[in-house]
């Protein structure tokens, strides 16, 4: 319907300047970059790790050394004992060109998220969860109502609740800063460049190791969170994260 | 329905061409330092230029990091080569007497090097972490001529700006920066681990670059060529690498 028409009778009930958003565009810009990019650093980072299933700790391993954990996987590579006789297509050129693009791209959005988060108080006031939330009580009535599965309160549309406060920011302030220092520790021109980085994990193979841990975590917080999506209302919360309102005119009606 | 304001056409308009042009000022000083890879083309050059480009802002001069005689790997890991050449094996059966290493190029005095002459040279030894790009890694004492001593032996012009190096192994080739080439820890090996190079780790010679993954560290190295270009080798992606689809770079 054209806005232009004049309607003299029509006014809106609800002025434009008090529509209420429930994500800025900031958020939601950088919520789908970091989706695409971390899909990507994924996909790629499993095709990485198909040609070594095998995880070390320390500075170096090999197969020629005894390591911490093997993967029950096949290899892309035909030196990795694995058990299979067969090997996986190797398809680790393109991955790792893929794989550091990506990162780039989640690093310099997840900087300019954090960098915008700080200074117009979006993890003050969105992330960082009330006192009387955190005590004993509030989170085991919130954890209470998780395990049974409770539908999320009206209210929830417009603000997180004390467990998903949290887990953002171990997310945002924890594991992502993790996986971005083991990643470059793994680097041998930063590991000379900044070989502490690389020390105070226990070495290059104990960086890769926990890289592969963090990843893991990671990967857990994305089922858990398109999970906790579905439960919540796939259609509103993920229109909300695009155009920024939970629902559209209609619904709220 | 909220009317895109004329202010915010304004600024929207004002960020952009700034954004534009700092970036095309950007790439351009990137080309005049030398800060783009051969392969800083195609879908993935953008995000390999600003590999490359921050590592040699940051970290140009940066020495890897060397352990102690305790810490290296008993024993390390050759990894595979394809079938050693004919050509190989006769020079093997000489113990490697009739091996050359050419230096040519942009240098004013090229020259060839046996294996013996070489060792002959000053001597660096270090023990060093060499990680392959598939994740495994060993530690080795290395001992060879540095690179940068060559070099200077056959005086490379001052518009060098790479050196690309061959293994006899047809099709193994790859090429580094002068700031590889001629950092301190850049070696022409002959030796591991307190003795001679073993064939299955690179012997006689191999480049060791310790800042950049094991596939930048060429075996069985006959030929040292200084340019300022990388367009004439192969694909002028700058090595076989990026060719089978591998970062030129691989200091990461």
């Amino acid at each position: 319907m054209a806005d232009s028409v004049w309607h003299p009778t029509s006014v809106p009930a609800v002025p434009v300047t008090t529509v209420r958003w429930r994500h800025s565009a900031v958020v939601r810009v950088t919520h789908w970059i970091t989706t695409l990019s971390f899909l990507a650093l994924l996909v790629t980072g499993a095709e990485i790790l198909v040609s070594h299933p095998r995880f070390y700790w320390g500075e170096a391993g090999n197969v020629l050394t005894p390591p911490l954990f093997q993967l029950p996987i096949p290899a892309s590579r035909s030196t990795v004992p694995t058990g299979y006789d067969y090997v996986l297509p190797d398809q680790n050129g393109w991955s790792r060109y893929l794989h550091f693009q990506s990162a780039w791209v989640a690093v310099l959005t997840g900087l300019l998220y954090v960098v915008w988060g700080l200074f117009n108080g979006h993890f003050r006031q969105n992330l960082v969860p009330a006192r009387a939330d955190l005590s004993g009580r509030g989170l085991s009535s919130v954890i209470a109502q998780h395990l049974r599965f409770r539908p999320a309160r009206a209210d929830e549309a417009w603000s997180y609740n004390v467990l998903q406060r949290l887990t953002y920011l171990l997310v945002v302030f924890g594991l992502f800063p993790l996986v971005i220092w083991t990643g470059l520790a793994m680097s041998p021109a930063i590991a000379a460049a900044v070989p502490a980085a690389v020390t105070v994990l226990g070495g290059q193979q104990s960086a890769r190791t926990i890289h592969f841990f963090v990843s893991v975590f990671l990967v857990l917080f994305l089922l858990v969170h398109v999970v906790m999506v579905g439960l919540a209302g796939f259609r509103s919360r993920v229109r909300a994260m695009i155009t920024g309102r939970p629902a559209t005119q209609r619904e709220r009606t | 329905m909220s009317k895109i304001s004329r202010r915010k056409l304004i600024t929207t308009g004002l960020a952009a061409t700034a954004g534009a042009s700092g970036l095309a000022v950007a790439a351009s000083l990137a080309r005049r330092y030398g800060l783009i890879p051969p392969d800083g083309g195609g879908l993935y050059g953008p995000g390999e230029t600003l590999t490359y480009a921050a590592h040699r802002l940051l970290t140009r001069h940066s020495l890897a990091r060397e352990f102690n005689r305790q810490q290296i790997s008993k024993p390390p890991f050759p990894n595979e080569v394809a079938p050693l050449s004919g050509e190989f094996q006769r020079l093997q059966q000489g113990a490697f007497a009739g091996w050359r290493l050419a230096v040519d190029g942009m240098v004013a005095r090229p020259a060839s090097f046996s294996p013996l002459e070489l060792k002959s040279f000053p001597r660096h030894n270090q023990i060093t972490h060499l990680a392959c790009e598939e994740g495994w890694s060993y530690i080795a004492e290395w001992i060879g001529a540095p690179l940068s001593y060559i070099l200077d032996l056959v005086g490379t012009l001052p518009q060098a700006r790479y050196v690309v190096y061959r293994s006899i192994q047809s099709g193994w080739w790859d090429s580094i920066d002068m700031a590889d080439a001629l950092h301190p820890q850049t070696l022409v090996a002959h030796g591991m681990n307190g003795g001679e190079l073993p064939v299955a780790f690179g012997g006689p010679l191999r480049l060791r670059v310790p800042r950049q993954l094991g596939y930048k560290n060429v075996k069985y190295l006959t030929r040292l060529t200084v340019t300022d270009s990388l367009k004439e080798f192969g694909k002028g992606l700058g090595s076989a690498s990026p060719e089978g689809g591998y970062a030129w770079y691989a200091g990461i």
